[in-house]
């Protein structure tokens, strides 16, 4: 192992009841890092950060710090302190009490107490205010408590649990590079949490994106803004244009049904993938030589810094598009995309495949229902097979009641012509589905495949 | 009609059931018996050796019944508010549960407990009876009080290095006062007033403060039953205005 890693996660899980939170976690930070675990609420970036303070302990693998496991000690013994979302002051306490609480149950001396906590209400600028009763204090100047009486103690890492969440805007933006400023001159590891993408991006020197108890992508801010690994990291993270497309050759890629070239390379030819385009990187030109396709303006809106317009492509596909100029709406307009602005990623999955079992030759059952399907001549009852559906074969209807299996809308992707939902359904299998309708998440749905579209093969005896 | 016309019931009910009693005790503790004013109800009391006696007896009773009650009181709502210890709320309600049969009819029933087991009856019985009676009123309020605490101020308390008895005396404790203040007052003030539990479970042995203003207007001493009676609403105003200013340093209390 690495000498410079603090904490390694290795294989950690965490269920609450039935429910897995954390699923085979490894992770590791390094001595001095601001570390930033990012993702929507429920992927499970709390619960990793109490699993390393020791408020959980996790149900499989372990957790090292500077290589030793600390499974068996308790929160108290950990050289870790934390910043809690709600900060968490003692309200029967005043300010200097609050910060000195830590030191007083070291039995640190009385006059080095009063000197450390100088110190650190001078480095949140909080100084004057030792006598302050807590509630008497604004949500900024709590929070900037918070951080003192954490930071009093001199932990070797600060575990902050979405810090900013309750502040406005403004003081987001100001404790955000004041917490950056401290990370600098402190020089221990941040260990951050936060929902807020923008924040990851401008605090961190790593970002763990986080999405169902699983690692997503881990990197730098600029690695994950310009190098998402998956649809579910390039739409987290930044706006951006997802597209289907296809993979021609090395450094040559389709999609919005016209050709470009890229830098990416590897793929193997002809192969289906998914392309990412930032919004600011598409250029419009008035030069027909440069142009690669056509679009008309549909929308333009003005966003402080930029405008934001969607566009239709001449093949039928719409694009969001940000530029410092606005167009007009109807706007015909002439477009490109730099080669290294275009980001290939490796689809996920092309169709889906499901466990089955035949119950009869024209019934087969999968993910907790009994669908029908063509007449399977050769399959008996019993008969374990593997199904595959096709995105599109895949039709949702607005009743539960309606479909042979029932579920909801647990995320979706705009894909430029179609939608790209992923359907949960109520027994915990996940289906992917290619529509032209608009659903919103949460939407509860029936789940039906025509029996012309399954495609059932037998199963080789394992 | 005005809203302010709802208000007039309630009005009438508080000027006939509490404004005009308090007049007339304060009328009738400062006249003599041809009703002419007069202090020497007052200064009656503060010679009278008995009554005085009687006094001290019912303060020391009443703190003793208050300790015991936070002694016994605060360890169980303690274990009923954590949620490891306590599942169910039925054993919430089985500690609320006395509360629901008459004070009389227990006391009653503890005197014949403490007859049949020929258990002398004296101040051991009528502490036991008043905590028995008077202990959910401590319970309780401090039950809430635990119950709604933001466990992230324990946890904020362990990650500064406090081991678990720290935590409890230096956050659970000082962060559930308001509850330990609504308790004392509500077992404290009727302890000090009560005559009943005397009665029956020491067999007026021992005379509280409440038994001497009960014998006085029992034998029609009108006015100086209402002196002592206004002597004890001091008394009690004061223990409250104690509890209440101890109250505004934290948000809490009672329901």
């Amino acid at each position: 192992m690495a000498g410079d890693h603090i904490i390694d996660l290795k294989h950690v899980s965490k269920r609450f009841g039935d429910k897995v939170v954390l699923d085979d976690i490894n992770l590791y930070i390094r001595k001095g890092e601001f570390v930033t675990l990012l993702g929507p609420s429920g992927c499970g970036k709390t619960t990793t950060l109490r699993l390393i303070s020791g408020f959980l302990a996790p149900d499989e693998g372990e957790i090292l710090l500077n290589g030793k496991d600390i499974s068996g000690i308790p929160p108290y013994k950990r050289p870790f302190n934390t910043v809690f979302q709600r900060y968490a002051l003692f309200p029967h306490l005043d300010v200097y009490d609050n910060i000195a609480f830590g030191l007083k149950l070291q039995k640190v001396p009385e006059d080095e107490i009063d000197k450390r906590v100088g110190r650190v209400l001078k480095l949140v600028s909080m100084s004057d205010y030792e006598d302050r009763d807590v509630e008497s204090l604004s949500g900024g100047q709590q929070q900037r408590v918070a951080i003192a009486r954490a930071l009093v103690n001199q932990p070797e890492i600060l575990l902050l649990d979405e810090p900013l969440a309750a502040l406005d805007l403004k003081m987001r933006k100001d404790m955000q590079i004041e917490l950056k400023e401290m990370h600098r001159k402190l020089g221990i590891t941040f260990i951050y949490v936060t929902h807020d993408q923008e924040e990851a991006l401008t605090l961190s020197d790593t970002i763990v994106v986080m999405n169902e108890g699983k690692i997503q992508q881990i990197g730098t801010p600029t690695d994950i803004y310009n190098e998402p690994v998956n649809c579910f990291v390039a739409d987290f993270i930044g706006e951006s244009n997802i597209l289907k497309g296809r993979m021609l050759r090395d450094r040559r890629v389709a999609f919005i049904k016209h050709e470009f070239d890229c830098v990416d390379e590897g793929f193997g030819e002809d192969v289906p993938v998914d392309v990412v385009v930032r919004p600011e990187d598409i250029y419009f030109t008035t030069d027909p030589a440069k142009c690669q396709f056509k679009a008309t303006v549909n929308s333009c809106i003005f966003k402080g810094v930029h405008y934001e317009m969607w566009v239709d492509t001449d093949t039928g596909y719409e694009l969001m598009i940000q530029d410092y100029d606005p167009y007009e709406v109807g706007t015909e307009v002439m477009l490109y995309i730099d080669p290294d602005d275009i980001q290939v990623m490796h689809k996920e999955r092309t169709r889906n495949v499901f466990d089955g079992k035949m119950v009869d030759e024209t019934h087969v059952e999968m993910i907790g229902g009994v669908f029908e399907c063509l007449p399977q001549p050769g399959l008996s009852g019993g008969e374990n097979v593997k199904v595959e559906a096709t995105f599109e074969a895949v039709d949702l209807l607005d009743h539960q009641e309606d479909g042979v299996v029932a579920g909801e809308v647990h995320f979706l992707l705009y894909k430029g012509d179609h939608y790209h939902l992923t359907i949960l359904t109520d027994e915990g299998y996940h289906l992917w589905v290619d529509t032209n309708d608009i659903w919103d998440k949460g939407d509860l749905v029936g789940v039906n495949i025509a029996a012309a579209d399954l495609k059932i093969t037998k199963c080789d005896e394992a | 009609m005005k809203r302010s016309h709802w208000s007039i019931p309630y009005v009438v009910f508080l000027t006939i059931f509490v404004v005009l009693p308090l007049v007339l005790i304060l009328v009738y503790a400062f006249q003599d018996g041809s009703g002419h004013f007069t202090l020497s109800n007052i200064t009656k009391f503060f010679s009278d050796s008995d009554a005085l006696g009687t006094f001290g007896v019912s303060i020391e009773v009443a703190i003793e019944n208050t300790l015991i009650c936070i002694l016994l009181g605060y360890p169980a709502a303690w274990i009923l508010a954590n949620k490891e210890l306590n599942r169910s709320a039925v054993t919430i309600i089985l500690f609320i549960m006395p509360m629901w049969i008459n004070a009389l009819m227990r006391t009653l029933a503890t005197a014949e407990l403490f007859n049949m087991l020929d258990i002398t009856l004296g101040k051991g019985t009528l502490l036991f009876g008043m905590v028995y009676d008077y202990l959910p009123f401590m319970i309780y309020p401090i039950y809430n009080v635990l119950n709604r605490m933001d466990k992230s101020y324990a946890e904020a308390a362990q990650d500064l290095g406090a081991t678990p008895w720290q935590v409890f005396w230096k956050v659970t404790v000082p962060l559930s006062m308001p509850g330990v203040s609504s308790g004392i007052l509500m077992v404290f003030m009727p302890t000090v007033s009560t005559f009943a539990i005397s009665e029956f479970l020491t067999n007026n042995k021992i005379k509280l403060f409440g038994t001497i203003i009960q014998e006085n207007i029992n034998s029609s001493m009108w006015n100086y039953g209402a002196a002592l009676a206004l002597i004890m609403l001091v008394i009690i105003g004061i223990t409250t205005l104690l509890t209440d200013e101890r109250k505004e340093a934290v948000e809490g209390g009672l329901i």
